[in-house]
């Protein structure tokens, strides 16, 4: 569904991200972590081209995201990104953020994109707030809109850029629970996160990155027990305390 | 616009061209006496404003927003027409005896641009922290000599972008002084096009003088930042 | 002093209306309103060219922002009064010439405000809303300019006060404003010049400070919207100060 070729990217003279080659298949949920400067939010960036590339190619379900002759926003529309900072429209109320791109782009009536947009802010949990704004949510309820808004074009993959790390401490199991839900539902899922218990739970397998490569891919259950590399090695008992 | 041909050498040759340094001049004694005299208008308010009495606060509020919300040209022709009336007579006379379009324009421009400066200014003083008033009083300096040597040097420096904005203000505001009749580049424009019906070339020089000189103020003003250190933070 | 208003409340309102064109103070609103509302789309579309895409039209457009704006306004009213009438064919009258010159100088500072408001925004609102899928001009449309403009509206306002006192310079041009029917009123009278010029400068006075407290208030009521959000990072604004004319 995803495949990286060969993919290498640099900020100026820095290499962010060095020769990538990984897969994640349909279905899947793959969670990916490392220290910070890793690359690992550089990574999922560049998977909807919010981040340009220099080299190889990054596949997703048969087009070149990077090629342009690739109709972007096309693409993007399949692809749903929920930010750390939420970044929700705040001029708009919560039910017009989830139905702006269905109307937009399907050309659906307000009356059937917000019929579908009441179902997945019941899915996650808000159905009492489609008329509020987002200033009046609380950071757990700001990030399950955005959620439910990168829900609303129904698309096969979604991504999730450090989704918890904005959050107060107790807002984190709201928003983590709502992602748990949503991997055992069949989509295609890329996590960055540094919530390894969540990581545990639901990943079908982990990237672990340090300097812009990825030195683990591995189940859980592998990566966590009997990790290869010394850098994750030390990075998981550096949690551990 | 069949049949016109581009002629410059018109404006820039022989009398025209005396003309136009001469408005290029007077432009620039206008420019530079009401800079000097805006900036020292604008210190006083600001030092007054700051001393925290009550009338001189009211004072200088007023100042401002009157200065603020009168078009210039108003204020111009105010100082203009009506201010000479209310001098007494000798300085009248003075002031008729000596130029008195270019002066009345001068100090109308100064005492407009002194009540913006004096806000960038004040600006500035927002952005100093308390301490640095406590400090300089502890060594024994008075209120005057503190805001001398201890908070207006370093006021001015924030201070500067929006003083270097109003700088190219005064200047572009110059023409204005050609309403009451000073010889300045705008109204020696006028007078050149009159002459020669070659309103293209004539109002391209003028244009073009206000653009570059606009340009210099501007690169200027730049040098003047980074030297005083502001790009260093 | 209103003795003279009393006597010549006519001329300073309307000019010679109707025995000729609208003139005086509601020519000078006339004047703003109409070059206000002019100049507005223009300004839309300089400072969308300002931040676009491509490289060609940002270039154009910076040019075009930059002479006008580095321009005093009375020779932006000169190049539209002696030029443009040949240019066109025919002459123009003073009116329409005012407008013309405030709709071309106050579209180079509007654009820059706009540029201004759209490039305050978090960058994390155009990524979510191009993420969604939706194209430039949709992001632009329903996300960017809606927040941008109304963040704007003090900066906004106060250059429309800005605007009305640009108006004054119709008078070296002959065009019936309100300066001008004061002038007119200070020659007629010819002895009461500081009683005419004060009533002049007090009327501008308190439109102007009305419109310029009026912003202020607007601004506070922004910045109190923003600090109640938790999601939205936004910079520190400058207080509101009009430009001078």
């Amino acid at each position: 569904m995803i495949s990286f070729e060969n993919v290498s990217k640099w900020y100026g003279a820095h290499q962010c991200l060095a020769d990538i080659n990984a897969t994640v298949n349909s279905g899947e949920v793959v969670v990916v972590c490392g220290p910070s400067g890793s690359g690992k939010t550089t990574l999922i960036r560049t998977i909807n081209r919010l981040e340009p590339i220099q080299g190889g190619r990054i596949v997703v379900n048969g087009q070149d995201v990077h090629s342009s002759a690739t109709d972007l926003n096309r693409l993007r529309s399949g692809i749903g990104f929920v930010f750390q900072q939420f970044n929700l429209f705040p001029h708009m109320s919560v039910i017009d953020n989830i139905i702006l791109a269905p109307r937009k782009l399907r050309g659906l009536s307000r009356e059937a994109a917000s019929e579908a947009a009441r179902k997945l802010l019941a899915r996650v949990g808000l159905a009492d707030k489609a008329n509020s704004y987002p200033g009046q949510l609380s950071g757990g309820q700001s990030q399950r809109v955005a959620i439910a808004r990168a829900l609303a074009m129904d698309p096969p993959i979604i991504l999730f850029d450090e989704p918890t790390s904005a959050l107060d401490p107790e807002m984190v199991g709201e928003v983590l629970s709502v992602i748990k839900d949503l991997a055992h539902s069949g989509i295609t899922m890329m996590c960055v996160t540094h919530e390894m218990g969540f990581a545990r739970e639901v990943a079908d397998r982990i990237w672990f990155m340090d300097r812009g490569t990825i030195l683990e891919d591995a189940p859980p259950s592998e990566f966590f027990s009997r990790p290869n590399h010394p850098r994750a090695q030390r990075f998981l008992s550096e949690l551990r305390h | 616009m069949m049949g016109y041909s581009l002629d410059f050498t018109a404006v820039l040759a022989g009398e025209h061209l005396k003309w136009l340094l001469s408005g290029i001049q007077v432009t620039a004694e206008l420019f530079a006496g009401a800079w000097a005299l805006a900036l020292l208008l604008a210190v006083v308010l600001i030092v007054l404003r700051n001393t925290g009495l009550r009338p001189a606060h009211w004072f200088v509020t007023t100042y401002v927003e009157v200065h603020q919300n009168v078009p210039l040209l108003v204020q111009v022709l105010f100082w203009y027409f009506a201010v000479p009336e209310l001098l007494p007579a000798p300085a009248q006379i003075w002031l008729n005896e000596h130029n008195s379009e270019f002066i009345l324009a001068l100090l109308a421009l100064s005492f407009c641009i002194a009540a913006y400066m004096s806000e960038a200014l004040r600006s500035g003083l927002r952005a100093i922290p308390p301490t640095q008033y406590e400090a300089s009083r502890a060594l024994g300096f008075g209120y005057l000599s503190t805001m001398r040597y201890v908070i207006l040097p370093q006021a001015a420096r924030l201070s500067l972008p929006p003083l270097i904005n109003y700088t190219l203000l005064l200047f572009k505001n110059t023409s204005i002084a050609m309403a009451i009749g000073v010889h300045e580049l705008t109204y020696q424009s006028r007078q050149i096009e009159n002459d020669t019906f070659r309103t293209f070339e004539v109002f391209a020089v003028a244009t073009a003088i206000y653009l570059l000189s606009s340009f210099a103020i501007m690169a200027l003003g730049a040098l003047y930042e980074r030297r005083a250190g502001l790009q260093a933070r | 002093m209103l003795q003279i208003l009393r006597d010549n409340w006519v001329l300073f309102l309307i000019g010679q209306y109707p025995a000729g064109p609208l003139g005086g103070l509601s020519a000078t609103v006339l004047i703003a309103v109409l070059g206000l509302g002019l100049s507005f789309p223009c300004a839309l579309l300089l400072g969308l060219g300002r931040i676009s895409p491509f490289r060609s039209i940002r270039a154009v457009t910076a040019i075009i922002v930059h002479t006008v704006r580095g321009t005093p306004f009375l020779m932006v009213i000169f190049w539209s009064y002696f030029a443009l009438p040949i240019i066109i064919g025919h002459p123009i009258a003073g009116f329409p010439t005012l407008v013309g010159a405030l709709v071309i100088y106050e579209s180079a500072y509007l654009a820059e405000i706009v540029r201004s408001g759209i490039e305050a925004l978090p960058k994390g609102q155009i990524e979510a809303a191009r993420s969604l899928g939706l194209n430039y001009r949709q992001a632009m449309m329903s996300v960017v300019l809606p927040q941008a403009l109304y963040n704007s509206l003090p900066t906004m306002m106060s250059q429309f006060v800005s605007l009305i006192k640009e108006t004054s310079l119709g008078y070296v041009i002959s065009v019936n404003e309100f300066t001008f029917a004061a002038a007119q009123v200070n020659s007629r009278l010819l002895t009461k010049p500081v009683q005419v010029f004060s009533i002049l400068a007090l009327t501008y006075f308190l439109l102007c400070f009305a419109l310029t407290q009026s912003a202020r208030a607007v601004e506070r009521h922004i910045a109190r919207r923003r600090r109640e959000d938790p999601a939205v990072i936004r910079p520190l604004e400058s207080f509101v100060v009009e430009p001078a004319p």
